[in-house]
Order: structure tokens, then C-alpha cells, then sequence
């Protein structure tokens, strides 16, 4: 609360013990630059707050709808014109994204804002202190010295704010609204609804999606967890045979695996998908050896759900062993000698030395690795999508097949149904579990809290 | 005494010896179990065999080794498809977003790792956050954004989608600015180097390993990724599409054409093998940079 408070008092007391010119500042962005004398500075940031001021009071157009303080009304109210057959419906979609993007800009002009009175109290400061202020090269000067991270982390801060943080925020708020098949943006308004999308997929009766939500949400979890845990063990298992000791040829049967690491997915998951599909040689095989009786489907033609999940989560191994089988033998490789051999002049055998020696040091050292693969399996789009689209169907689908996760469903809703704000919801939710995995097991890892250790 | 004890060494030598035939046995196993689909691909890619009306077999058929090895399923693909100039967007692509990324996450990193500021822990705490919404939420509502505001579906467009949050992904480089020791930086800093030469001319030299990690990465992924470019470029494009999308379509689009299976395994050849040789050159850097981002976080 505390820390809340604190700039706010800061700009307070900057404004009591600034000189006339910070003062000025608070209402003309860069007349305490100008009062001292830093005159460059003071206009450029003169000209940042007229630059804004004209873009809140011009409001802009884009596809005739407004930017500015206009959308400041426009995203309370997502538009207020119907349509009829002559003109459009006022656009909900743009109204709700621009209100987004003045926000945005708005708190950035604020972050500007606030500096320019510090840099102006700053200068007040040297006066005092040097009896001269800065100059406009020393200060372009800083930029590649002591305020270096200022350069390094601008650009990469706008790319992530523009295609991660604002298109993420504006998919949050679509979640509160009623924006879907019936509400297309430009021939219908759409309208905030609050938390009804949310009770409608928890508990509305009879409803179907609240009828999909369930299964589905049950099946990304079995997945995760076998993907994560078979992969791993998998994995694990199959550094330990190829680091064996006095093998020859590592090199070599390491290089096979790790070939199809560098496969793309779409190829191998679709060659996947041929080869043990109804025409495919794997099924004539079966067939030869009496393993079958006749042709039939695994994957998204399966006669049951499981048959399906099965398969994929089968396929998966070959996908992700050689993935974990890298990581485990990095560790295995790392562990010190001198542990093997203090074990063997205690008379330990391969088996204890296996059990008390190299399976805690390779547990330890990737975990962060299974955490992380966990949340990447309930987010994992390809496989599913690739393997069967999320088919076979079931009894009450609602879009939802049999194979779907989360994220193949919120694809499926928002790109294929244009459901967009039960989309938004499923992704909310799919956050809500990722993120609660993660901060609790890597809040408690070593490696979060020691994260400046090696400093 | 001593008999006995050569009789135990001459026992554990076989024990050890069948133990390890077995390994080689289950590791040859293993490794056919893998190769099986792949070679199956590269077969396929040469398989040429004919119907009884002389058309070429497209489909998958139920044997494994080709009747008859050719080369008509690549004649086909440079003559009768896009796929050339899909390979052209890919590597366009894949250049322009590997050198944006690689700037971005480096940059990152390199900051988080060795420069003290106030808000260095709220920075990397909103970054773990962000990284955790489903990536292709954001890129759902980047599709929309851009179709509402009528702005094309370009391969620019793409590349922005690729390299733009970049900078979230700075774990792995943190991990190894982090090694590198702080007195170097700081005899830097005494020697009177400003920040900006104390990086490009002292850290930049010495990272080779994180830059060719970062730089192999975003390279692969435009030709490894599917579902972004398909949702950015959309199914009509055919000429803008990426390899990915492309070869996709040419079997599961709006027609699900069964019958160009085999000119799509020799497309799938004709881009695994640059990505596979590129990879299998750089994989040190590969295993390196996964490792450490898995030890570190």
C-alpha cells in the first residue's frame, strides 16, 4: 500500500519544493527545462504534451471510428448507433480496442509527464548543488552510460506492449462482453455483460457449453500430466542407456534421436497421421501379423474417445523423448566423478549408485524443466491440432471433439465460430491455470529465489 | 582365494558384457522405431509408381518400400505449385524475424543480467506473467485488430508477429549473461568505457554461444510454426503462405486432397533438410542453451 502511495507523495512534495520552473512544469511540460535554460529538452517535451493535448481533442478517425477522448466514451458505452439497411452499426470491436489503445497512450503520456517534472526538479537540484545544469549532450551522453537500460529495453518494452500486452488486454475485456456470432462488429453493437460468459460456462443448465467445459478441461490435465511425466521418464531412461558406461557409438545414437528434434512438427505429426492411418503400411503390418482383423482408425475417426488419447499421447512420446532425453544427459554428464567414486570405495553397487547418486541429480537439475513442459503441454496447439483436429466427435460437442484441449477449443471458438467472448473466456481460464502451476512451483524453486546468486 | 576371485572377475565381465549387448540391442530398436516414420517420408517423396490408367499413385498405400524410385513427385512440386515461392516467404521471414529477435532478447537479457535499476524485478516479474497467457490469445485478437483496420495480410505482418514479443523470452540469454563475471565489467567500467562500448565491444565478443542459441531459434521457428502463419495470412493467400501453411493446404484445405501425399512428403524433404543440416551443425549451441535455461529457469 505503501509503495502505491509513494509517487504520489514524491510528486506532491516536487511541486512544494520545486523552483518556479518545476512548478511551471506540472502545467507546461518542459518550462522548468526552458527556466533553466536546457532549452532543446524543454521543447521537446513542450512538444510531447501538445502532441497529445491535439490527439485527445482532435480525435482521429480510423474506419470512422474516433480516437482521442471520444473513445474514452466509446469504451463505456461500445457504441450506441444501430444499424439499418441504409448505414453501418457504430463498430463495438474498434470502439473497445481504440478505448484500449488511448489508455495505453494516455499512461504513457503520464510516464512522460511525470519525468519532465523530475528532470526539472533535477535541474533545481543541480543549481543548488553544481550551480550549472546539464547539457543537452550530456544528457543524450547518458543514454549510452549510466541510463543505458533506458535505450536497451525501449524497443523491446513498445514491441511487447503493441502485440503481447495490448492485443491481451483487449481479449480480457472481450471476455465481458457479449461480442459473438449474434454481435458482429460493424452489423450489430455488442455490449459489456459482465460476468455472464463465466456463470454460463460454470453453471448454466442445459447449457451446452458449460456441458463441453468440464470434459474438456479434464482431459488437458490427463494430457499434461502424461505428456509430462512419460516424456520425462521416457526421456530420462533413454540417456541413461545411451550414457552407459563403456558403450560405444553414443555420438551416433544420440545424433538419431536428436534428428527429430529438428524436424519440423508439421511434418512429422502429419506423417505420423498417415502412417498409422487406415491406408497406411503401420495398419497393413497389424493386419499381416493378425494384431487386427480389420482396418480401423486411431485417431480422429476413432470408435472410442480413449482410443484416440491414447494414440496421441503415444505419438507424443516420440515427439518429446528425445527432447528430455537431451536435458537428462546433460545433467548426467555434469555429475562429478568424484561422487561415482566415493560410492564405489564405499562398496556401493550400480544399482544403489543409480537410485542414491544419479536420479536425485537429474531430478534436481530439471525440474524447472518439468514445470515448464507442464504448461507448455496444456497450451500444446500443434499435436492435437495436427493429429486429429480435436475429433473424434462426442454427444453434445458444442464444437468441442473428443481430443480438444483449452486452447484447440478457444481456437476453434474464436477463428472457426467467431464465439469470440467465450474464447476470451476459456483463455482467461487457461491462464488462471498455467499461472497458478507455475507461480507455486517456481516460487518455491531455488532458482526464483536465489535468481541473483550467481551475480 | 585368488581362484575365486578371478572366477567373480571373469563372472562380472559376462554379466556386464550380455548387459551390454542388451543395451545395443534395445538402443537399435529404438532407433528403428524412431527413423521408421522419417524414412517413410523420404520414401515416399521418391515413390513412383502408376495406376493401370498410367496417373501416378498420390496416396498413401499400405506397403512401405516403393515399387519403383523417380523423381516426379519434386517435378511436380517446383512445376505445379506454389512451393518455391513459399520457400522464398519462409526464409524471408525466418531472416528478418531471427535478426529482430535475436536483437530484442539479447538486449533484454543482457540488461536484466548486469545493470542495476529500480524497476529491474517488477520488469522480469510482468515478463514471467505475460508469458504465461496462451501466446495465440494475443495473436487472435492481433488477426482481428489488423482485418478491423484493414490492414492486408502481409509477410511483415508475420515477422512482427514472430520477433515483436521477443524480448519476453530472455530467460535462457539471462542465464548465461549471469556467467559471465561481474569483474569483467567492471574493469571495463574503471577503464572509463561508457555502458553501450562496455557491450558491443567487451560482452558481445564473448557471447557467441547465447547469440548463435537466440539466433538458431528464431530461425527454425517460422518453418517449424503452423498455426500463427495460418491464422495471419489466412487460407486464400496461397502465394504469401509459409512452407508450414503451404504444404498443409495442398492436402487438408477447404478439398481434403489425399491424392497429393506424396508430392507433399517431397516437399517435407525439401524443407527438413536445410532445417535438419542447419540444426544438426548448430546443435551444440542448441544443447547448451536448453540446458542452461532449464537449470537456471
Amino acid at each position: 500500500m505503501e509503495k502505491l502511495i509513494k509517487p504520489f507523495v514524491r510528486f506532491y512534495r516536487r511541486f512544494i519544493d520545486g523552483s518556479i520552473g518545476t512548478k511551471m512544469s506540472h502545467f507546461i511540460m518542459g518550462a522548468g527545462n526552458i527556466y533553466h535554460g536546457q532549452i532543446i529538452k524543454g521543447i521537446i517535451y513542450f512538444l510531447i504534451q501538445a502532441a497529445y493535448a491535439l490527439f485527445m481533442i482532435t480525435c482521429p478517425e480510423v474506419n470512422s471510428t474516433p480516437l482521442g477522448y471520444k473513445a474514452f466514451i466509446n469504451i463505456i458505452t461500445l457504441g450506441t448507433k444501430e444499424g439499418d439497411i441504409f448505414t453501418a452499426a457504430e463498430n463495438s470491436m474498434l470502439m473497445l480496442l481504440f478505448g484500449v489503445v488511448t489508455i495505453g497512450i494516455t499512461l504513457m503520456y503520464l510516464f512522460v509527464y511525470n519525468s519532465g517534472i523530475k528532470s526539472s526538479y533535477k535541474a533545481d537540484k543541480d543549481i543548488k548543488e553544481h550551480s550549472r545544469v546539464t547539457t543537452f549532450r550530456q544528457d543524450l551522453k547518458e543514454l549510452s552510460g549510466s541510463r543505458f537500460y533506458i535505450t536497451m529495453l525501449t524497443p523491446a518494452t513498445l514491441g511487447v506492449v503493441m502485440f503481447t500486452l495490448l492485443p491481451t488486454i483487449f481479449m480480457i475485456l472481450i471476455a465481458f462482453t457479449n461480442y459473438d456470432k449474434e454481435h458482429q462488429a460493424g452489423l450489430k453493437l455488442f455490449d459489456w455483460v459482465g460476468f455472464d460468459n463465466f456463470i454460463a460456462i460454470f453453471t448454466n443448465p442445459g447449457g451446452e457449453i458449460s456441458a463441453r467445459f468440464l470434459p474438456v478441461l479434464g482431459w488437458t490435465l490427463i494430457w499434461a500430466f502424461f505428456a509430462t511425466f512419460l516424456n520425462y521418464f521416457g526421456g530420462v531412461l533413454l540417456a541413461l542407456l545411451i550414457n552407459k558406461k563403456g558403450l560405444k557409438g553414443k555420438k551416433i545414437f544420440r545424433a538419431i534421436f536428436v534428428l527429430t528434434i529438428a524436424i519440423p512438427q508439421f511434418i512429422s505429426l502429419l506423417a505420423m497421421r498417415n502412417l498409422i492411418g487406415e491406408y497406411g503400411p503401420m495398419q497393413n503390418f497389424m493386419l499381416k501379423i493378425g494384431l487386427l482383423s480389420e482396418p480401423m482408425s486411431f485417431l480422429a475417426n476413432a470408435s472410442n474417445v480413449w482410443i484416440a488419447r491414447i494414440t496421441i499421447i503415444l505419438i507424443n512420446l516420440w515427439v518429446g523423448i528425445p527432447y528430455s532425453m537431451l536435458l537428462a544427459s546433460g545433467a548426467i554428464m555434469n555429475i562429478p566423478v568424484s561422487l561415482y567414486e566415493a560410492a564405489r570405495i564405499d562398496g556401493a553397487r550400480n544399482f544403489t549408485i543409480l537410485r542414491k547418486i544419479t536420479m536425485p541429480y537429474i531430478i534436481f537439475i530439471t525440474t524447472p524443466y518439468l514445470i515448464s513442459s507442464f504448461v507448455g503441454n496444456i497450451t500444446s496447439f500443434n499435436i492435437i491440432y495436427l493429429l486429429t483436429a480435436g475429433q473424434p466427435k462426442v454427444t453434445g460437442g458444442y464444437i468441442a471433439g473428443g481430443t480438444d484441449l483449452l486452447v484447440t477449443w478457444l481456437y476453434k471458438l474464436t477463428i472457426d465460430e467467431q464465439q469470440y467472448n467465450l474464447g476470451a473466456v476459456i483463455g482467461i481460464l487457461t491462464f488462471l491455470i498455467t499461472s497458478t502451476v507455475t507461480l507455486v512451483t517456481y516460487r518455491r524453486s531455488k532458482s526464483y529465489k536465489e535468481e541473483d546468486a550467481f551475480q | 582365494m585368488n581362484k575365486t576371485a578371478k572366477t567373480k572377475f571373469l563372472n562380472q565381465t559376462r554379466t556386464e558384457k550380455i548387459s551390454r549387448i542388451g543395451t545395443y540391442i534395445l538402443l537399435t530398436a529404438l532407433c528403428i522405431m524412431w527413423l521408421y516414420p522419417i524414412i517413410w517420408i523420404v520414401l515416399n517423396a521418391f515413390r513412383t509408381e502408376f495406376n493401370a490408367d498410367g496417373t501416378m499413385v498420390g496416396t498413401v498405400v499400405s506397403h512401405y518400400w516403393p515399387k519403383q524410385f523417380g523423381l516426379d513427385n519434386f517435378r511436380e512440386l517446383f512445376t505445379n505449385t506454389y512451393f518455391p515461392k513459399w520457400f522464398m516467404n519462409t526464409l524471408f521471414v525466418a531472416v528478418f524475424s531471427c535478426i529482430l529477435s535475436t536483437i530484442l532478447t539479447l538486449s533484454v537479457a543482457y540488461v536484466m543480467s548486469k545493470m542495476k535499476f529500480k524497476l529491474r524485478k517488477p520488469f522480469m516479474n510482468i515478463a514471467i506473467i505475460m508469458g504465461l497467457f496462451p501466446g495465440f490469445m494475443s495473436m487472435i485478437a492481433i488477426y482481428y485488430i489488423l482485418k478491423a483496420l484493414g490492414l492486408t495480410q502481409t509477410l511483415a505482418a508475420l515477422i512482427l508477429c514472430y520477433s515483436a514479443g521477443a524480448g519476453l523470452g530472455f530467460y535462457v540469454g539471462k542465464g548465461f549473461f549471469d556467467t559471465v563475471p561481474n569483474a569483467l565489467v567492471e574493469a571495463a567500467r574503471i577503464d572509463g568505457a561508457d555502458e553501450a562500448r562496455i557491450f558491443v565491444s567487451v560482452i558481445l565478443p564473448i557471447s557467441k554461444p547465447t547469440i548463435v542459441y537466440t539466433a538458431l531459434m528464431s530461425f527454425m521457428a517460422p518453418w517449424m510454426d503452423f498455426i500463427f502463419a495460418r491464422v495471419i495470412l489466412g487460407e486464400q493467400n496461397t502465394e504469401l503462405h509459409t512452407v508450414a501453411v503451404g504444404l498443409y493446404y495442398m492436402m487438408y484445405g477447404q478439398i481434403v486432397d489425399t491424392s497429393r501425399f506424396t508430392v507433399f512428403t517431397a516437399g517435407c524433404v525439401c524443407v527438413a533438410i536445410p532445417i535438419v543440416a542447419l540444426f544438426m551443425w548448430l546443435q551444440k549451441y542448441y544443447i547448451e542453451g536448453t540446458t542452461a535455461g532449464s537449470v537456471k529457469g
